[in-house]
């Protein structure tokens, strides 16, 4: 038998197995203890926590709540969530004594510089509007945006309306003839915005003189240094006999590789900045080497063989590549200017002005697709030399062409000249990489072929792209800025080392004498010696016998 | 990328120049939906565009309860018809890996001079057939290579249950912008190598509900990804230099995520030259 008595409402067990008691026994209950019980448990519930300071009777009140409030579903499988997410919110009251400081995001300040883009600039009256309707060099981005969205390609539409507006900033900045968006560049830390421009004629003298400023610091430099050389009258160590290869001059400004100026910007809203213009020395090393842009203009790159300038050189070099390269138009939009001169004088360069044909018929779309000859490159090749006019460095600036004929013959270093594809070649012309084409064309879409529109992407330069419809086209770039290669990239090797000095008989080692030819010298040296005293003691002699007398 | 949020995700992650025309947007919609239909899928994800020469495959992904559980795929060459394609193998990704070059572009072509290894030659060579590999099981192969070495999703996006699977995490608002910029705060969503590997203090710190997968924080090169601020700082666009044309798009402190491939399905091997 039990030793307990009646179990109490408020002890374990009530209610369980009791003789003569079954669990439905209170029902009609001691009102008094029921109530004691529930007063205990409640106490219990309010019992604040040592650590925390809340209690589980506020707590839960305060779940039960968010959950009526806002109904989830599934509300009971989330439950722990939701009593952590209360349990943060009582945190958070208790910083509410301290002033929040408004955050300023720094989205803040990237929405203000949007925003600028769209604020018309004071001052305008009637004239300026007259004068922006009328003709102007500003592209319209838009409209190319909308036919290279119908393959799938292009910024989103916010983007390339913010560009369009950057682009008309640049414009009313700079004197500027044409005006085209080439492309984006992607980077690492930021990205590139590519306009491709040209001045008005006449504009572009302001560089030159800058150039010539800077030559003729650097001449007055070396001459102090020369000076300073003089001075110095110590033994120096031998100066090297290494003649660097004849450094080939650039380009001028509107013609080859320089045809075009560029201005590139990191965002839509952030000041445009001029690219300087290419060396065929960069073009040729950017062909060596194959690095990531970072998105800085003054980030040096660093690679093997090294890059003579920073980042905004390889940019520039890289987008005279991918021009050269990649930009295309239709057969008979463009056709070759009429030269009056005499096609010899020219040296060979070819013909690097074309115009836009008055008479262009353009082809249908299926035409456009089908064959690659029915699109010609209009940039001029650029030739290994890195120029796209091939130069003779040996050659004396001012020389006629009689004159090189004979140097030609007389000088030790002949170089080929080099010759490329004419300008507007057919694109059947270009090479494939293995058994890849170089293009591939596509109709933007298969179902309604009336207003499809003629899509060609490079596989050379993935990231370039080219459409034509009617008598519009236009070329674009999106990607990374490298040509595409199927071979993993091999560096270049690092050049054989140079004999340090030139080995002739004073310094080679000759073989050490062996004993004999020692012995044997010595010997024959020692009959030299004696035959030679005899002599001398009979001199004396005679001096001596003279002097006797 | 979700393909309910098709259009919106599209114009977050056109940054990089690639997207789809309004023709495949349109028809996307449409066929995803029946996708999940006919094939029972809790969840279509729009994975992305592998550019052949002379065609494209467009694939999708579609998840089950379990979101962890492998995806099956299915490729389509006009986004209207949808094919499933063949769960990878490991044999599958070693034999794709040695294929280089862009797709064709047709799914029955066929690569030849492969090398295996020499108990499979023999097997191959007493048929009387040289070793090829079918376009497809690159496509299948490339696409699972892909999705192990670049396929992210931020942190406590997803939840692990007590019972293994993986579920959504319902509880997920997004990652404020400071957390959205660093590395750590993204997971790699497949199985994970790294997390045994960590110190017990480190160990410490993490939630097993919520940090049960690699973060891109050691991803080998360091720099393999960049991280960009676009459309005036709302959008974290992350891209992956390994694989060039992976983009991770998220809008902090929205549930707006999601990644996808538009690219020719190379690998940049060379990426440790262009660092």
């Amino acid at each position: 038998e039990r030793a307990h008595g009646p179990y109490q409402p408020h002890e374990p067990g009530y209610g369980l197995h009791q003789p003569g008691h079954s669990p439905y026994d209170d029902q009609i209950p001691d009102p008094k203890s029921r109530m004691l019980a529930i007063q205990n448990a409640k106490a219990y519930l309010l019992k604040s926590s040592t650590t925390s300071g809340l209690n589980l009777y506020d707590h839960l009140a305060n779940m039960l709540t968010k959950i009526l409030d806002e109904q989830p579903t599934n509300a009971v499988d989330i439950i722990e969530n939701i009593s952590k997410d209360v349990k943060w919110a009582q945190f958070q009251k208790k910083m509410d004594t301290l002033r929040d400081e408004h955050e300023i995001l720094p989205t803040f300040e990237a929405a203000e510089k949007r925003k600028a883009l769209f604020l018309k600039e004071n001052g305008e009256g009637d004239e300026e509007l007259e004068e922006e309707i009328g003709e102007t060099p500003l592209p319209n981005v838009m409209e190319t945006a909308f036919y290279f969205e119908q393959a799938g390609i292009g910024l989103s539409k916010d983007e390339s309306y913010h560009i369009f507006l950057a682009l008309k900033k640049l414009i009313s900045v700079q004197p500027i003839q044409t005006c085209r968006f080439w492309g984006k560049i992607l980077g690492l830390d930021m990205n590139y915005i590519i306009a491709e421009v040209q001045y008005h004629e006449g504009e572009e003298e302001e560089e030159t003189e800058e150039e010539e400023v800077i030559e003729e610091g650097g001449k007055r430099r070396a001459e102090v240094e020369d000076e300073d050389e003089e001075k110095e009258e110590e033994d120096e160590p031998p100066k090297s006999t290494y003649k660097p290869p004849p450094v080939i001059p650039k380009e001028e400004n509107g013609t080859g590789a320089n045809k075009y100026v560029y201005f590139v910007c990191n965002e839509p809203g952030k000041p445009w900045v001029k690219l300087p213009p290419v060396t065929p020395a960069q073009i040729v090393c950017a062909r060596k080497i194959k690095k990531f842009f970072t998105g800085r203009l003054d980030a040096p790159v660093v690679s093997f063989p090294p890059f003579p300038g920073n980042e905004a050189n390889y940019l520039r070099a890289q987008i005279a590549r991918i021009s050269a390269g990649t930009h295309i138009s239709p057969i008979g939009f463009y056709q070759l200017a009429e030269e009056e001169g005499d096609e010899e004088e020219e040296g060979g360069g070819g013909r690097d002005t074309y115009e836009e044909n008055p008479d262009f018929q353009p082809l249908s779309v299926v035409e456009m697709v089908d064959s690659l000859s029915t699109w010609v490159h209009h940039v001029q090749n650029i030739l290994k030399q890195g120029r796209c006019v091939w130069l003779n460095p040996f050659q004396k600036s001012e020389e006629e062409e009689e004159d090189e004929e004979e140097e030609k013959a007389e000088e030790p270093d002949e170089l080929q000249q080099e010759i490329g594809p004419p300008l507007l070649t057919p694109l059947s012309e270009d090479e494939g990489i293995q058994n890849i084409p170089a293009w591939t064309a596509q109709p933007s879409t298969n179902l309604i072929p009336q207003y499809a529109v003629a899509i060609l992407q490079s596989n050379r330069w993935p990231g370039a792209y080219a459409f034509a419809s009617g008598k519009k086209f236009d070329n674009i770039y999106f990607g990374w800025g490298h040509k595409y290669s199927p071979e993993n990239h091999t560096p270049a090797l690092p050049l054989p080392v140079q004999a340090e000095y030139p080995s002739g008989p004073e310094i080679t080692e000759t073989r050490d004498p062996t004993l004999e030819e020692e012995l044997a010298f010595k010997a024959a040296k020692e009959e030299a010696l004696a035959a030679a005293e005899e002599e001398d003691d009979e001199e004396d002699v005679e001096d001596d016998e003279e002097e006797d007398d | 990328m979700e393909a309910a949020s098709l259009p919106a995700a599209l114009e977050l992650a056109a940054g990089g120049g690639a997207g789809l025309s309004p023709e495949k947007r349109a028809v996307l919609g449409a066929s995803l939906l029946l996708l999940q239909r006919d094939y029972r899928f809790e969840r279509v994800w729009f994975w992305g565009c592998i550019q052949g020469v002379r065609g494209a495959y467009y694939i999708a992904e579609g998840l089950g309860p379990d979101r962890a559980a492998p995806r099956s795929r299915l490729y389509s060459l006009n986004c209207v018809e949808w094919s499933l394609l063949p769960p990878a193998t490991e044999e599958m990704v070693a034999q794709a890996e040695q294929l280089k070059g862009r797709f064709q572009g047709d799914p029955s072509f066929e690569y030849e001079h492969i090398e295996i290894n020499a108990e499979d030659a023999e097997r191959l060579f007493e048929d009387g057939k040289e070793p090829t590999i079918k376009e497809e099981a690159r496509l299948v192969a490339t696409i699972e290579q892909i999705d192990r070495a670049v396929g992210i999703i931020p942190r406590g996006a997803f939840v692990k249950t007590p019972l293994g699977s993986v579920h959504e995490n319902r509880n997920f608002e997004g990652l404020s912008l400071t957390e959205a910029k660093k590395l750590s705060s993204y997971f790699h969503f497949t199985e994970p190598f790294n997390l045994k590997n960590k110190t017990l203090l480190e160990k410490a710190d993490l939630d097993p509900s919520t940090d049960f997968l690699d973060s891109l924080e050691h991803d080998i090169p360091q720099g393999s990804w960049t991280v960009h601020l676009e459309k005036g700082d709302t959008v974290v666009v992350l891209r992956s230099l390994l694989w060039l044309g992976l983009t991770f798009y998220h809008v902090p402190m929205t549930k707006q995520y999601g990644y996808v491939y538009f690219g020719t399905g190379e690998k940049n091997f060379d990426l440790p030259f262009m660092l």
